[in-house]
């Protein structure tokens, strides 16, 4: 068994599709760690850590599309694709999530 | 008091409790161990370095810091003591990005011995580490002269004496300004300067003592120093030279100082700022060669193989720095050589080049600053009265030294010619001033212009002219992006603007052809009439539909969705179509965000009018939601801050207020004076006005927001000449308005618009500029750059004189805003507009104690 396959992510169910209105993100707790997660309204869903690297805003209140999440706070934009800082300065953690049968399911 | 506590012992950049990393157990990693003591600019430096070079696949990180914060900006502490910047922004690392990194810190935890032949390195807390490599980044320490009484007689100095080297004696000192009258600063070096400056903007009297004959001694000429402390003096800061403190006197706090000459200087506060050490307790004790710092080789070696020093502790080729970029070009070749980038790298010492604003002065020196030689070539230029002296030592025609103090126009050439011995002009005053010899070579531009690609512009992070410029040939779009991408004017700040002179000319023409500078948002490649006239024309109603139809492939931006959720409430009034993810989140909740994630409520008080039942109630309200702080707002209305989202609903339930919009880019509030029922001087009934404007205009959303005021006379209690519309009483029932003034971080008077002869007619006028301000501003344009931008004279013709025949429309757009306003708190107090709409967004954290008042 090699190093990486110790490290295994849990499934979690952490609410309905229709808790979160499109083009918003709602936060949630999901395994002890909080996640924020949108809806886009391209229907696609995305989870991402819930505090902002920079200053600590609450991404979860953000503005989005379907490139970046924009923190309320001093409006640093992070890509979804791999949670990076479009200025380079400060990344987010970025997490798996699908929807099934109307729920949400991060893997954390 | 209650707000001491958390300031003093806030970790500067720590991460909230309960978050953990994912860690690789220890036994199956098999990654040589570096471990780095100091935290500081140099240690955090190197580890950025490794990481930069892949050396976090090879190495496991473990960081001693002595102090419990993340990793700050040093050279920041003077701005931060001065009240200029916050102590959050000069953090460099947060406790986060070491956790990102996979990078071990162990903060607060001081190590006190390494056991070089056991490869350990022992801690203060007990434990002891293993490691493959060692670096040293200890750093200074505030050097305390000997002096009678300067300490207790448990060791610790003496309360009210503090030193200047860390961001908890800035708090301390930040904590003392508000209880202390007069300071006495020791020592006129940079850090000298800087705190009595700071200080002195604090509100107290400033007496500075330095032991030399003159100011910053380590860097400038007598001659240089006389003018510096001319300078100084000038600010209301009292010099005493050549002469040094024997004995602070006090019993419990420090009440004066005595100097050597009998004099007697009384202060309640002492800033010893003389000179710094190097830390170098940890290599004594650990049997490390050291003299003034711990000694290092040509790859910052000590002594022992394993064990590196590098920074300020480090002493090479007998020079020991106290400057940031020598440290950083030591993170860069040890990085070098431990990674394997380049084994062979190697320190061969810095030529000191230093360019800083010390008490508001600005200094730049390099070299010498005297002739040595007999043949050396010396030119001064001096004009004490003006605060200038420049002078320039050349030797066989390359240029060994410059000192530039009050006028730092000449540095970017001067540097140059230092770092790289260039040609120098025959005629050697060329060097100091522009002399104007039709040729044009006079201007700052064609300096920037002829700087080679190499040169150096950004001392601290070694940044140059051709980086810069690559990086706007890449694509770097705005000053800001630059100094991302390239990290220059990230240190010290001193070059910023150089860094933005070689950005316009690096960019030049590229601005001028771009044109999403005149997009009114930027994902909408369209200017705002033409904007405006295509939502019309297709009837799209709502955010989405705008993108769908006029986005440049129908993409979404998130940037764009604000500026446009305004202009379409503008334009729709009671027809616009809402969605609430089209709105930034101040207005989806209806409250304005916190630094902490909470919000502030202020209700509705027009002309800042309000009654006992009122004030009650806010009252009732304030203690039912235990409220942090209850403040009285530069608007006259009183603000409830620090409340939780999900309690919004509930509060303005409870308070039964409309909203007081003071959270949007809109129509905010209209302060008035007393006006004509009590004052003796009021000439005009301007609380009524006012309550009349505020009643008109509430809500009714702007490119940005408008700040209004009504005063009942030119006395101006209510500050109407300084707002984005200002009516003034001038008596005979005449009033005056102005438009376009402010008084934010831009200060203009308004300008006025008309003189007019009732309260109606000011209502009509002020509803008109607004309007055709809402109608033609560039999205976040305030009023103070959008009259200017049109012109007062265009302004007087269109809204006075009908030039343009669109009065009327501009009236009838208006009122279409006004009879859509409806109370967002009566509406979402009953049923949230979204699901979820008042839900916490950070749901485990506990929220920061902000202290209550």
């Amino acid at each position: 068994m090699s190093v990486t396959d110790l490290r295994t992510t849990t499934a979690v169910r952490v609410g309905r599709v229709e808790e979160i209105p499109l083009g918003e993100g709602r936060a949630f707790v999901a395994g002890g760690v909080q996640i924020a997660v949108f809806r886009l309204r391209d229907g696609s869903l995305h989870a991402t850590q819930a505090a902002c690297p920079h200053a600590g805003g609450p991404l979860a209140d953000g503005q989005t599309d379907v490139d970046v999440l924009v923190c309320p706070l001093h409006q640093y934009a992070y890509r979804w694709s791999d949670g990076a800082s479009t200025a380079g300065a400060f990344a987010i953690g970025v997490y798996p999530v699908r929807e099934e049968d109307g729920t949400l399911v991060v893997e954390v | 008091m209650g707000g001491l506590g958390r300031e003093m012992t806030a970790i500067l950049g720590g991460r909230p409790e309960g978050l953990t990393s994912l860690r690789f157990d220890d036994d199956l990693d098999t990654r040589a161990r570096l471990v780095v003591v100091g935290n500081g600019m140099a240690g955090a430096r190197f580890v950025e370095e490794v990481l930069e070079r892949g050396g976090g696949e090879q190495f496991r990180i473990t960081v001693f810091g002595e102090e419990p914060h993340g990793n700050y900006n040093r050279i920041m502490l003077s701005p931060v003591l001065a009240g200029e910047e916050h102590e959050d922004d000069i953090v460099l690392n947060s406790h986060d990005w070491y956790a990102d990194n996979g990078v071990t810190l162990r903060a607060g935890v001081l190590a006190t011995r390494i056991d070089t032949a056991a490869k350990l390195v022992y801690a203060a807390d007990g434990t002891a580490t293993p490691y493959d490599h060692l670096v040293l980044a200890t750093g200074s320490y505030s050097f305390i002269p000997p002096m009678t009484g300067v300490r207790t007689d448990d060791g610790e100095l003496r309360p009210g004496v503090h030193g200047f080297r860390t961001i908890d004696e800035t708090r301390a000192m930040l904590d003392a300004v508000g209880r202390c009258r007069k300071a006495v600063v020791m020592g006129g070096g940079l850090l000298g300067l800087e705190a009595a400056r700071a200080l002195q903007g604090h509100g107290l009297q400033v007496e500075l003592v330095h032991a030399m004959p003159h100011l910053m001694n380590m860097q400038l000429s007598p001659e240089a120093g006389a003018v510096l402390e001319r300078s100084v003096e000038s600010l209301g800061i009292s010099v005493h030279l050549d002469v040094f403190a024997t004995e602070v006197f006090g019993t419990d706090h420090v009440e004066g100082v005595g100097l050597a000459d009998g004099r007697r200087l009384d202060a309640d506060l002492l800033v010893v700022a003389a000179g710094v050490r190097p830390n170098t307790d940890i290599a004594v004790r650990s049997g490390l060669e050291v003299e003034r710092g711990i000694v290092v080789d040509d790859q910052l070696r000590t002594d022992d193989p394993d064990v590196y020093a590098i920074g300020e502790c480090a002493q090479h080729r007998g020079e020991v720095y106290g400057l940031v970029a020598p440290a950083w070009e030591h993170a860069t070749v040890l990085a070098d050589v431990l990674t394997g980038t380049d084994p062979t790298a190697e320190y061969h010492g810095s030529r000191t080049a230093t360019k800083l604003k010390v008490a508001g002065v600005d200094v730049a020196t390099m070299g010498i600053n005297t002739p040595e030689r007999d043949d050396d070539e010396f030119l001064v230029i001096s004009e004490p009265r003006r605060g200038v002296h420049l002078s320039v030592v050349i030797r066989d025609d390359r240029l060994v030294g410059a000192t530039l103090l009050g006028d730092t126009r000449k540095v970017a050439f001067l540097t140059q010619a230092f770092d790289r011995g260039l040609a120098l002009p025959e005629e050697r005053i060329k060097l100091l001033v522009d002399l104007s010899d039709g040729a044009g070579s006079a201007s700052g531009m064609l300096s920037v212009a002829e700087m080679p690609a190499e040169s150096q512009v950004c001392n601290c992070n070694g940044v140059t002219k051709g980086a810069i410029c690559g990086a706007v040939a890449d694509g770097c779009g705005s000053v800001g992006e630059v100094m991302d991408a390239t990290r220059a004017g990230k240190g010290c700040g001193s070059c910023k603007s150089l860094v933005k002179q070689i950005v316009e000319w690096a960019a030049d023409g590229d601005l001028a052809e771009d044109p999403t500078a005149s997009y009114y948002v930027p994902g909408i490649p369209m200017a705002k009439p033409e904007l405006m006239a295509a939502i019309r024309e297709q009837d799209l109603r709502s955010v989405s539909a705008v993108f769908a139809a006029l986005a440049p492939g129908g993409t979404e931006d998130a940037r764009s969705k604000m500026g446009l959720t305004s202009l379409l409430k503008m334009i729709w009034g009671v027809d616009f179509v809402p969605e609430k993810d089209g709105e930034f989140i101040n207005d989806r909740v209806h409250a304005n965000i916190q630094r902490d994630g909470t919000f502030s409520v202020v209700p509705q008080m027009k002309g800042g009018v309000t009654t006992p039942a009122q004030l009650r109630k806010i009252a009732e309200v304030a203690e039912k939601y235990e409220v942090p702080m209850v403040k009285i707002t530069g608007g006259q209305r009183i603000d409830l801050l620090g409340v939780r989202k999900e309690d919004l609903p509930a509060m303005w339930d409870d308070l039964g207020m409309p909203s007081g919009y003071a959270y949007g880019k809109s129509m905010r509030t209209v302060k008035t004076c007393v006006g004509s029922d009590f004052c003796r001087f009021g000439l005009g009934d301007s609380t009524q006005l006012g309550i009349d404007l505020e009643t008109r205009f509430q809500g009714i959303e702007s490119p940005a927001k408008m700040k209004l005021a009504v005063v009942g006379c030119p006395r101006n209690c209510a500050e109407a000449y300084v707002k984005d519309v200002g009516v003034v009483a001038v008596g005979t029932g005449r009033w005056e308005v102005y438009v376009g003034g402010a008084a934010g971080a831009s200060v203009r008077k308004g300008d006025l618009l008309a003189t007019v002869g009732s309260p109606e007619e000011v209502l009509t006028l002020t509803g008109r500029f607004l309007q055709y301000y809402r109608e033609n501003a560039n999205w976040l344009e305030r009023t103070y750059d959008f009259v200017p931008r049109v012109g007062l004279d265009h302004l007087k013709a269109v809204l006075l004189d009908d030039s343009e025949g669109i009065v009327a429309d501009l009236d009838a757009g208006l009122q279409r805003s006004i009879d859509a306003y409806r109370d967002p708190w009566g509406q979402d107090a009953k049923q949230p507009a979204t699901p979820g709409q008042f839900r916490p967004a950070l749901p485990l954290i506990a929220l920061p104690k902000v202290p209550v008042r």
